[in-house]
């Protein structure tokens, strides 16, 4: 079915209009499986609707999304938010940080595999009971969620209330609760925004070491050009909702419309973006 | 100063009393005393707030109250303090100084431990304002009385019906509501309260309308009934077991039914929480966004806890019907809901020592009240106020983890 090996998301003509303002228009691309992709734009291109799209919060106003999981065609824009999360595979992490911010840790780790231990304790019977068969699934679990606070170096803060942690913390965290849904393609809306250049370093090595290790597609919305150009295996750049240019990191800084709007003009620090959609989720 | 303005303030309002001298007029009798007393009321509190600021400051504890340490300490002794409040539980109708009064009123407390334990999972863990949660207990009471009454059911046969009817009742209002959160929700569960109260009311061939349901069966004890002289071929309790008979033993056993219940419902609950179901509906109080983005339907974890919320607080009607023997509309006003409401609150939500805490204080409070007749109402505005200004999150705002990574008693003290 797909036209090459590992072919995991195609974006095919997606437009969404709110009301009279047209946030994403007629943008494809294809993202692939052990690939990062990366999306890239000034402020209100538009790049958190695309995440919106996909992830079932908007339905498109035009378009084609299409998942490819084991052979499989999915087709994102009739699913429902949390059914793309559970058959698609796709998680995601957002702007600004959505933690459960009263529970520990380790707790949002295990809420991320809420659907598999959910269906291991049977109703809640199995579980209630305290059943072998729902024990070992919760163990199970709980070597997950170790491996990934292991891997995003929060294991001391296991048992912490994710409210109190750092920022810079609290955003590896969003990741790996996004990891242990055991995602095919995971989503990072801006995962370097309000982080220090050395944890931006550890990020990239982050992200580089999960792609090494899962067979996982990355598709990456970013500010920070040093993670971008860094781990980027393929950027696309938006402007106004259009597409203006998709290729390699090279390809791309070469690319005279994108040093107009976007590289050559504001490459400073910027503040984190608000775009009409993040209002409209909240 | 302030107990100038008081003086000037009460001079109207606690000075001057109407009274009916015949013949319609009305004539006013003066007060100066209450004046006086309210004034030196006043005064005295004002010095003593007065001199608790200086203490205060001197001391420089500003944040650290009674019921923080309180709070921290009961989460450190958890254990025992659980064993022991159960033991007193158990003892208390053998206790010398208990009375058949203070049995009933152990009885009323444990009901609204129960039902606070159900609301408990609504809104405490699955941060879904309920207001009309009275609804259910008064569902899960007259499902008991009318099967009672029309296929002579007993209580323990009726218990689980009670349990599933009110159940499906909390899920039925929860379908419309999915969709909203907070002040929204608050209106639409407190719109529900007052419809069941409504339909009661007024759907008299089936329900009595304001008459209510009398007669209904009292709990037996495996078959044999508490009663004076049973009818032919029944053997009575205090028959069986050769006693006296008393009323007493009736009481004691209705308290012991409701203290077994509570204690399955607590738990339940605390189970529960452990489960990815109870996980889910922290999760959802957290933030629902997120939860969707993981795979987890809102849906279904919404109504699974107004289901099972449900489900509590009609096992605690029927308990209600049982114990009283007779039910009415008049039982399941609004007021209800909010008192139970108020205990979640009050005892910190999510906590279910809390609960047990802030029933105790909101069932016995108004009983101390008595001896001021009609102020207690006002003490005990008064001390709901104090509450929520000393500890705004509850008596006893601690979340335990469900579970740890590192054990508990391993673990060097998080700060």
């Amino acid at each position: 079915m797909a036209e090459s090996q590992g072919l995991l998301l195609a974006v095919e003509h997606l437009t969404m209009r709110f009301g009279g303002l047209t946030a994403v228009q007629d943008l494809s691309f294809n993202a692939y499986s052990r690939d990062i992709t990366a999306i890239i734009g000034p402020n209100g291109a538009g790049k958190t609707t695309v995440f919106n799209c996909l992830t079932g919060f908007y339905k498109p106003s035009i378009g084609r999304l299409t998942m490819h999981v084991d052979g499989e065609a999915l087709l994102l824009e009739r699913m429902d938010g949390f059914r793309i999360a559970r058959q698609a595979g796709i998680a995601r992490t957002f702007q600004n940080i959505r933690l459960f911010a009263g529970m520990t840790v380790l707790e949002n780790l295990i809420v991320a595999q809420h659907n598999l231990l959910m269906s291991a304790s049977v109703l809640s019977i199995a579980g209630l009971l305290g059943l072998p068969r729902y024990r070992s699934a919760e163990r199970a679990a709980v070597e997950r969620a170790r491996h990934w606070l292991d891997k995003v170096g929060l294991i001391e803060h296991a048992d912490w209330t994710a409210g109190t942690l750092p920022y810079g913390a609290q955003r590896r965290l969003e990741i790996a609760r996004a990891l242990c849904t055991g995602p095919a393609l995971l989503c990072l809306d801006e995962p370097a925004a309000g982080l220090n250049p050395r944890e931006s370093a550890e990020l990239n090595e982050l992200l580089l070491a999960v792609r090494a290790e899962q067979e996982i597609g990355i598709l990456l919305i970013e500010h920070d050009m040093s993670v971008v150009m860094g781990i980027s295996d393929h950027i696309i750049v938006l402007d106004y909702g259009r597409k203006i240019a998709d290729g390699t990191p090279v390809e791309v800084r070469a690319d005279p419309d994108v040093i107009k709007a976007y590289l050559g003009e504001d490459e400073l620090e910027e503040p984190p973006e608000v775009t009409a959609a993040d209002l409209n989720i909240r | 100063m302030a107990a100038l303005v008081a003086t000037l303030l009460a001079l109207p309002l606690v000075g001057a009393q109407t009274y009916d001298i015949g013949g319609g007029a009305l004539g006013i009798r003066t007060h100066f005393d209450w004046v006086a007393m309210a004034a030196a009321a006043v005064f005295a509190g004002r010095l003593a707030l007065h001199l608790q600021q200086r203490l205060r400051r001197g001391r420089e504890m500003v944040d650290e109250t009674v019921f923080a340490r309180l709070a921290v300490w009961g989460n450190r002794r958890a254990l025992p303090l659980t064993l022991t409040g159960i033991a007193f539980a158990v003892a208390l109708p053998f206790l010398p100084f208990s009375s058949r009064y203070l049995i009933d009123l152990g009885t009323t407390v444990l009901i609204y431990i129960m039902l606070g334990w159900g609301l408990n999972v609504v809104v405490g863990l699955a941060g879904l304002l309920d207001l009309g949660y009275v609804a259910f207990y008064a569902v899960g009471a007259y499902t008991f009385a009318l099967l009672a009454r029309h296929l002579g059911l007993t209580f323990w046969q009726a218990l689980p019906f009670s349990g599933v009817v009110a159940a499906s009742f909390g899920v039925i209002l929860g379908f419309p509501v999915l969709r909203l959160r907070g002040d929204y929700l608050a209106i639409v569960t407190l719109g529900f309260g007052e419809i069941i109260r409504i339909i009661l009311l007024n759907w008299s061939p089936v329900t009595g309308g304001p008459n209510g349901i009398s007669d209904i069966p009292r709990p037996s004890f495996f078959g044999l009934p508490f009663a004076h002289s049973a009818p032919e071929g029944v053997t009575t309790f205090h028959q069986f077991f050769g006693l006296e008979f008393s009323a007493t033993q009736r009481v004691t056993y209705i308290y012991f039914v409701i203290l077994a219940l509570a204690l399955v419902t607590n738990l339940f609950t605390l189970r529960l929480r452990k489960l990815p179901i109870g996980r889910a509906w922290e999760a959802l109080r957290e933030d629902e966004v997120a939860c969707r983005a993981l795979g987890i339907n809102p849906t279904n974890v919404k109504l699974s806890a107004f289901g099972i919320g449900a489900m509590l607080g009609g096992i605690a009607g029927c308990f209600f019907a049982t114990r009283q023997g007779f039910i009415s509309p008049e039982s399941f006003t609004f007021i209800e809901s909010a008192t139970i409401l108020a205990i979640v609150v009050l005892g910190g939500m999510g906590s279910q020592m809390g609960v047990v805490l802030a029933a105790l204080l909101l069932v016995t409070l108004p009983e101390f009240g008595r001896a001021f007749a009609e102020f207690r109402m006002l003490i005990f505005g008064a001390a709901m106020v104090a509450i929520m200004v000393w500890r705004p999150r509850g008596l006893l705002a601690h979340r335990e983890p469900s579970l740890r990574l590192v054990p508990k008693s391993t673990r060097v003290l998080w700060p």
